[in-house]
């Protein structure tokens, strides 16, 4: 099956380690896959809170493009890595069916710029492609340098799995727990997989959205982590880049990498730590791999 | 609602907006808000609702009785950061993350936002970004925000975008599209679309 890779805006700023690693193991997997052409802002929801009609329009830009591009397939599967452009993506092709009113405004709008929407799209995340298409099987036989015992937390973030129940649970998902066990790893057991991270409130109401990210990082480390695995740009940054003003906020003494999901696969499968842009983190892995007795491999 | 004397002010009802209510459950997402029961589930469920002036569920409350100045001027609706809890778990199955995005499109229209609030001066520095080039580059959206709010806050959140830079995570270069005419046009013509079935 071939697909269409959608980055988004935040994958070619803040998230660069997220596409560096999700390119490399689509590539140990032999996953066929194109970047979509002169793709555009997903229209993410700060578009949405000015105006909402042409946040979807934004979104049906990239869902006529990519049908374009793919002109020949029957569906289209688009990978959307960051959450926020798959939940947008989505929700405009749901908004699309379900309000006539608006489907028929944006095709009639898409139609004057010759362009069409047909609906053979389906948006896909990563994560939802490499285990319920490449199957943890293959994904486990590819391992070359199994995650001996590393203690991860899944952290899902909340637009992946709400409010469209697509390939999880909307509270307790087990794709990702699933998925590193594969690799190896213990899968920590925990409540707050899906808890919002802040989202950009972090940015805006700082004191606010730094306690939610604040009480994620606490959880886990209670619980005996040793990283939280993300699948998300936004929540990677929340969870990463405030750490030390965590601390000095909240008499805190957090101290936990988060790494993208697939920079923990791509470890695995014995991928150098520059193509999985681990070089990235503000919180190095090193760390924590350095208390483990015979895992050696990693010296980023 | 205390008032200075810390007396709660009355509100009669022919200081509503009777209308307001219908307004918001016509627009989309909207169409539950008056088969809410009052349960309490989405402000429950909300990580944010201790944070808030009002709760999801006495927003909701308000909308509909009509009391328009009050939600619209909340901090509430900018707080709600979208993870789409309430809407998951609400029995009545109203959407209300997007009665809270009905909220806000509604505050910035008639400019009744809290001003010390960042959230609506981001969403308008993305908005124009997404506009002029198609995508948005994060560098400049957030040296735009703080321009236009809180000059000196960019001061301190200089180190966090020096760390980045070094880390190769923020690009000074603006990312844009190819055909950012035809992104224009059809934005226009959505536009007029729009304006058309307004009037």
């Amino acid at each position: 099956m071939r697909y269409i890779y959608y980055p988004g805006c935040s994958l070619k700023g803040t998230g660069r380690a997220y596409e560096e690693s999700v390119l490399a193991v689509f590539r140990a997997l032999e996953l066929q896959f194109e970047e979509l052409d002169d793709w555009n802002c997903c229209g993410a929801t700060a578009y949405m809170a000015i105006d909402e009609l042409q946040a979807f329009t934004l979104a049906a830009r990239n869902l006529a493009l990519a049908e374009k591009q793919f002109a020949d397939e029957e569906e289209v599967n688009i990978i959307a890595p960051c959450s926020a452009c798959y939940l947008v993506l989505m929700k405009a092709q749901h908004y699309i069916e379900e309000y006539t009113e608006i489907g028929d405004q944006i095709r009639s709008a898409l139609k004057e710029c010759h362009m069409e929407y047909e609906g053979r799209i389906r948006i896909r995340h990563p994560l939802d492609v490499f285990v319920n298409d490449i199957g943890l099987e293959k994904i486990k036989s590819l391992v070359r340098k199994p995650l001996d015992g590393l203690r991860v937390a899944s952290y899902y973030g909340c637009q992946m799995v709400r409010p469209y129940k697509v390939f999880d649970h909307h509270y307790s998902p087990t794709t990702m727990d699933d998925l590193m066990r594969a690799l190896g790893a213990k899968a920590v057991d925990w409540s707050l997989k899906t808890r919002c991270c802040g989202g950009s409130l972090t940015g805006t109401i700082e004191q606010v959205g730094m306690r939610l990210s604040f009480i994620l990082l606490n959880e886990a480390q209670k619980r005996g982590a040793n990283v939280i695995a993300t699948s998300c740009p936004l929540c990677q940054f929340n969870l990463e880049c405030y750490q030390g003003s965590m601390n000095r906020k909240f008499n805190g003494s957090v101290d936990l990498p988060a790494a993208y999901f697939t920079q923990l696969m791509g470890m695995a499968y014995g991928i150098s730590n520059r193509e999985l842009g681990l070089q990235r983190l503000f919180v190095p892995m090193t760390s924590q791999f350095s208390k483990k007795e015979g895992y050696q491999h990693v010296g980023v | 609602m205390e008032d200075s004397k810390g007396l709660w002010k009355i509100k009669y009802e022919s200081d509503l907006f009777p209308e307001f209510g219908r307004e918001i459950a016509a627009s989309p997402g909207g169409e539950n808000i008056f088969s809410c029961i009052q349960c309490g589930t989405c402000s429950g469920f909300c990580p944010l609702s201790l944070y808030m002036d009002y709760t999801p569920r006495r927003i909701i409350a308000m909308t509909r009785a009509g009391f328009k100045e009050e939600v619209l001027s909340s901090s509430m609706i900018w707080m709600c950061a979208s993870c789409y809890g309430c809407t998951v778990e609400c029995p009545k199955e109203i959407k209300i993350t997007d009665v809270m995005y009905a909220l806000k499109q509604r505050a910035i229209k008639e400019g009744v936002y809290p001003r010390r609030f960042l959230v609506p001066i981001l969403a308008h520095s993305f908005f124009k970004s997404v506009w002029k080039h198609g995508r948005n580059t994060e560098s400049h959206l957030i040296v735009s925000m703080y321009m236009k709010s809180n000059p000196f806050k960019m001061l301190t959140q200089s180190l966090l975008g020096m760390k980045l830079w070094l880390k190769g995570r923020m690009g000074i270069m603006t990312d844009s599209i190819r055909d950012k005419k035809s992104l224009q046009s059809l934005l226009q013509a959505v536009k007029k679309i729009q304006n058309g079935k307004a009037h």
